[in-house]
């Protein structure tokens, strides 16, 4: 440490000594870059806060179908508001959806082939959701199926159930 | 007639306004010239001396010029057309048929803004051909080349929001279809697709923010890329010209 060099240089200041060689400009830079990264991420993080809306006016998730007697047996109805087939077979009731899973296109029943369509890149389905043909890589969700207590059918599209899942009535 | 006119441009020139706004004399010298574009906001980016061969029709075809031309008609009747149009649900369907049949002249401007976004993806594309088969994004013009692609995504952006706007039956499948394709991305897909809409399904706020995209951001971000992608042409020394530019052969 004391060698004859350091007579003649001045002594730097303490905090500088003790910071490694990291002067003082190089440190009031980093503390910037810093503080604006930190406000930056800051903003990010607020800005796609604000691009999440918190209330959602769509419609809502869950629906009443009705009197269960409303469906005949071996019946296959589309509910064209709510986007869902209420299907009745002997071993019970069940909801399908009729939002294709491929890239979301409304399908349609057609009775002539007891099949479930989709217009748009030729998905075709059984009345239980389960895929024939297409571009669609999964079945049709079944949604959860139950009864109210003034006995009407009520569908929650939001609670996806197994297939084998059926409400007897 | 013609000494006239001349003559009344000439005393023009010597006006305090004129020349307070042109501040240099006449452009009659190469120096004065240079210096006549040098000093000009509006032409500072544009080179000062072109080669005559990248003038001629083959070497560009002038796709470069035609996109920009259908660029500025479509920020012009973009704007027209939005004193007609109201972004929300009820009202944008209508609006777009009250500019088809009951809005003087309504029908021309809409066809006009419908038919240069269509022709624009077409010159853009063909521009790229071009450019790509003449190896323009070779050394030095790698850099603008990247700009290019830039150019081409924001045009398909601002032909798939704008896509949106018309709220029929064409409009509201392309949309569903096309976000639930950004919902296949790894991860981040079904979030993003919620933020781009706003919601769940394509509703008011999938509308008003596509529109928001359609008429302020995008817009922005691509003049801001033309800018640079002008500017670099010239500082990439012009076009890419070759010898058979000259006369047709080799």
């Amino acid at each position: 440490m004391s060698d004859t060099k350091s007579a003649s240089v001045p002594a730097l200041p303490r905090s500088v000594q003790a910071g490694n060689g990291i002067t003082r400009r190089d440190f009031l830079n980093e503390i910037t870059l810093g503080a604006l990264g930190i406000a930056g991420l800051g903003s990010v993080a607020v800005t796609y806060q604000y691009f999440s809306p918190n209330v959602l006016f769509e419609p809502s998730t869950t629906f009443r179908a009705g009197n269960p007697d409303l469906y005949p047996l071996h019946s296959v109805t589309f509910l064209q508001d709510q986007q869902v087939y209420i299907v009745r077979m002997p071993e019970g009731f069940y909801a399908v959806s009729a939002v294709c899973t491929h890239l979301g296109c409304i399908t349609a029943w057609h009775p002539e082939h007891e099949l479930i369509e989709c217009p748009c890149h030729g998905s075709k389905f059984k009345d239980d959701g389960t895929k024939v043909a297409g571009p669609a890589p999964r079945p049709l969700p079944h949604f959860a199926i139950s009864l109210t207590a003034d006995g009407e059918l009520l569908v929650d599209k939001l609670q996806n159930i197994k297939p084998s899942q059926v409400l007897k009535v | 007639m013609a000494t006239t006119f001349h003559s009344a441009l000439q005393s023009l020139r010597e006006t305090k306004v004129w020349k307070s706004i042109f501040r240099r004399g006449p452009a009659n010298t190469n120096r004065t010239r240079s210096l006549a574009v040098f000093g000009n906001l509006f032409l500072h980016w544009m080179p000062v001396k072109v080669r005559e061969k990248s003038l001629r029709v083959r070497a560009s075809y002038y796709l470069g010029s035609i996109s920009f031309i259908l660029f500025i008609v479509l920020f012009v009747t973009g704007i027209l057309l939005m004193f007609y149009y109201h972004p929300a649900a009820p009202h944008a369907y209508r609006d777009m048929k009250d500019l088809q049949f009951v809005v003087s002249n309504g029908v021309f401007l809409r066809n006009l803004h419908r038919l240069a976004a269509h022709l624009m993806v077409f010159v853009v594309f063909w521009h790229m051909f071009h450019v790509f088969y003449r190896g323009g994004y070779k050394p030095p013009h790698e850099f603008n080349w990247i700009v290019g692609v830039m150019l081409l995504l924001l045009t398909l952006f601002l032909s798939y929001t704008g896509y949106l706007l018309p709220w029929d039956q064409l409009a509201f499948w392309a949309v569903t279809v096309g976000t639930n394709i950004i919902s296949a991305m790894p991860v981040v897909g079904n979030k993003v697709r919620f933020l781009l809409l706003g919601g769940n399904i394509v509703g008011e706020n999938a509308l008003l923010r596509f529109y928001v995209l359609h008429v302020v951001i995008l817009p922005l971000i691509a003049f801001f890329f033309i800018g640079i992608h002008f500017w670099r042409v010239q500082k990439d020394g012009g076009l890419t010209v070759k010898p058979k530019d000259d006369d047709g052969k080799e």
